[in-house]
């Protein structure tokens, strides 16, 4: 091909992205990436959504990617719009979310002159990022492409970052698309046979089994979630889960336990510290899940399946590890428990004791007079948009705690939550991703009414792209976790947690071409659900809510799954400072 | 906490793709993590350019080193994490510079000392010489701790570098 033949760089990424199936891309112009846009605006196969701020691009691409299983792409300008997709990036590291994120840069002739706009971008993405490139070379802009897609959505799924040069996408260069510029990258999908046959005899044995389960499942494909209801099948054992894995176990069934961990219900987490075999597939011990680490499950023999070596012997020693994908050692693990033809062993008595925990209705709540309790705001929520299987997100705070609980889930990828990074501001636009991506689904942002404030201006993506998503905000005026924790911790001294200034959420619904709701008493609120789920467009819900409501059950921070608090009554005031020190 | 057990020195050899971010890469994942890096030594060492191997000195329980090498091997431009230490009986080489100045005795004595030690000469003049030396860290810590005493006055050093025994690549 003689060079006047060849693509701008610019041109190559639109048809590498093309060849990858890429089908949507969020994002926010600018100067470093107008040959980017101008190559998009020429083409009709990659639809572009125009967000309102750069990290509502990441957190849609997030929504979009957990809820399709395909990767989301971003693509903003140097400078802000890099360091303001930083939070989005890092959001989708800590909960291994495959993302692509396509940044702008300056000229490489002035790459370290401050030029206008320009950033460190790889220096700023380098420990937020799964991995990371500058391209400096136009030939190989194509080549990095089909490699960071690769890497962002194999393995431990992650964000990759490209930062390209506005020489870059206008220089003219060859097309070609390798995808291993990097021959050390490494792939561990089976994992090693004699550790699942041990893993299948010990589990075999187990008279008080617990399966712990975690986002990796749901990574792993809808697959995996199918194989591990086999799992549980076959082997009787109960099944908890994190909150990333919620869903990829129906809760509908009798050996679900809820969700285990700092806000888990009472038999999850007494079934963890009392099991004699924990097998924890997907999951990583993090620290709302295991509380105090020395008390933590002290009889049990552990074993864990994680695609990602570094996780086993993290936080918590595995008697078993197994580097895998889910998806594989479950399959083999199901294939050698039948061909052995093991039963489970009976397990009536520990059912026996799971039932006399569940008797405690650790999320049990009255709801009495008009005032509407969040929890029963959530059930009533749930009971009516149930039959339509809706994809919910949340932000972060109570609200989502209280979605976790009694929110139920059936299926995979209808549960999207910022976990590990716990990022106020990810649901709105993860919804808007998740509505792209699942045009049919009713989804429904469950938020808080701090948080939906932290990128409350993407209301006006939803009108653009005629997003029928709807917000259902529970607001108790207060930044409601922050001020329980001050509430337990410091005698309720409220430091800045009540939240000021409002605005009238119906008016300003309205005025971004909503339709707001409020909902003030439980006499509204069957209605107010309805009404909202009837409408054919974006809906806001300003459901008020008791102010000083607390989530319960709670393990506090640096407390044993024992030492769980059931309720108000338990709560003293105050904590020792090393306590205090804990997050 | 858990009892991490005792904390012992470890030699890391790291072969990395040789392009840049990559050191930083992994110096900001000891940072980050609140790992100890002791020593660190990179060159590239194939024909072609394209591989470095770099030498990082640690310290930990186990349990940390074995984090610290799952950590270094999910990275996406390492290619293999060998604990030298871990592995057997292994060569570890410094290289230090050392510049002394003076006359009289005590430039006689820089000279047996440096005889002793095996450092060798690379420049002198009236006034000065510059030694170097080669070998275990001690080795080269008790010879700069020697020329303390007769006039050293510039230290250069390079860091450790090392290799497993045998025929065998580690």
């Amino acid at each position: 091909m003689a060079v006047n033949e060849q693509k701008t760089g610019a041109e190559n990424l639109i048809q590498a992205l093309t060849e990858l199936g890429v089908d949507t891309v969020f994002g926010y112009p600018g100067g470093a990436v107008l040959p980017i846009y101008d190559a998009l605006f020429q083409q009709t196969v990659i639809k572009h959504i125009l967000v309102r701020h750069e990290q509502a691009a990441v957190h849609a691409a997030e929504g979009y990617a957990r809820s399709t299983g395909k990767p989301g792409v971003v693509l903003v300008t140097s400078g802000p719009g890099a360091t303001n997709a930083v939070t989005g990036i890092t959001d989708a590291l800590l909960d291994s979310i495959p993302v692509v994120v396509l940044t702008g840069q300056v000229a490489t002739h002035l790459i370290g002159s401050d030029a206008f706009q320009e950033c460190d971008t790889v220096g700023i993405t380098r420990h937020c990022s799964k991995h990371n490139y500058l391209v400096k070379d136009p030939e190989r802009l194509a080549d990095i492409v089909h490699e960071a897609f690769h890497i962002a959505t194999s393995g431990r799924p992650g964000p990759v970052v490209i930062d390209i040069p506005k020489d870059v996408q206008v220089a003219r260069a060859g097309y070609r698309k390798r995808s291993a510029l990097h021959n050390g990258y490494k792939l561990q999908l089976k994992g090693e046979l004699k550790d699942i046959e041990a893993a299948v005899e010990m589990l075999a044995r187990a008279e008080r089994p617990i399966l712990y389960t975690g986002g990796g499942v749901i990574n792993s494909g809808n697959g995996a979630s199918q194989l591990l209801r086999e799992l549980a099948r076959v082997t009787g054992a109960p099944v908890t889960s994190t909150l990333m894995g919620l869903g990829a176990f129906p809760a509908a069934s009798p050996q679900w336990l809820g969700m285990l961990g700092m806000h888990g219900t009472y038999e999850a987490n007494m079934a963890m510290n009392e099991c004699d075999l924990m097998l924890c597939i997907g999951a990583r011990f993090d620290d709302r899940v295991t509380g105090r680490l020395d008390a933590f499950s002290p009889n049990s023999k552990k074993i864990h399946i994680d695609i990602d070596r570094s996780s086993i012997n993290k936080n918590v020693k595995a008697d078993l590890g197994i580097v895998g994908d889910v998806g594989h050692v479950l399959e083999d693990m199901l294939k050698i428990w039948k061909a052995r033809a093991h039963k489970a062993v009976d397990q009536k008595a520990w059912f026996a004791k799971i039932d006399a925990w569940r008797k405690k209705d650790s999320l049990g709540f009255r709801q009495t007079g008009k005032e509407i309790l969040p929890q029963y705001a959530i059930e009533r929520l749930y009971e009516a948009t149930k039959a339509k299987a809706p994809i919910i997100t949340t932000e972060v705070g109570q609200h989502q705690m209280w979605a976790a609980q009694h929110f139920h889930f059936e299926g995979p990828r209808k549960w999207l939550t910022s976990g590990g990074l716990g990022t106020m501001g990810y649901g709105l636009p993860a919804a808007i991703g998740a509505q792209l991506g699942n045009p049919r689904s009713l989804v429904i942002d469950i938020a808080g009414e701090a948080s939906i404030l932290m990128n409350i201006q993407e209301m006006s993506t939803a009108v653009q792209y005629r997003l029928p998503v709807k917000v259902f905000v529970l607001n108790n005026e207060y930044m409601g976790m922050v001020r329980q924790w001050q509430q337990l911790t410091y005698e309720s001294r409220y430091a800045e947690s009540y939240s000021q200034a409002l605005p009238d959420f119906v008016k300003l619904a309205e005025a971004y071409g909503w339709k707001g709701i409020r909902i003030d008493d439980v006499d509204g609120l069957d209605a107010g659900i309805a009404e909202m789920i009837a409408y054919d467009g974006p809906v806001f819900v300003d459901c008020r809510v008791a102010k000083l409501e607390n989530c319960f059950p709670m393990i506090p921070s640096g407390a044993a799954h024992t030492e769980m608090l059931l309720n108000p009554s338990d709560v003293k005031g105050e904590l020792d400072e090393d306590a205090q020190a804990l997050v | 906490m858990r009892d991490l057990g005792p904390i012992r020195r470890h030699t890391l050899a790291i072969t990395v793709d040789n392009e840049s971010g990559v050191l930083a890469k992994i110096v900001g994942l000891f940072s980050a993590r609140g790992y100890n890096i002791e020593s660190l030594t990179v060159a590239d060492i194939t024909e072609t350019h394209d591989v470095s191997r770099i030498t990082i000195v640690t310290s930990g329980s186990q349990e940390v080193i074995d984090q610290i090498e799952a950590q270094l091997d999910r990275l996406v431009t390492v290619h293999k994490v060998s604990d030298l230490t871990e592995l057997g009986p292994h060569v570890e080489r410094e290289m230090a510079l050392l510049k002394v100045t003076g006359g009289g005795d005590k430039r006689l004595e820089a000279m047996r000392l440096a005889d002793i030690y095996r450092a060798r000469v690379v420049d002198a003049t009236i006034e000065s010489f510059i030694f170097e030396i080669t070998g275990s860290t001690e080795k080269v810590n008790t010879f700069i701790a020697l020329m303390r005493e007769v006039g050293l006055v510039e230290v250069a050093r390079g860091g450790v570098v090392a290799i497993s025994r045998g025929k065998d690549p580690s």
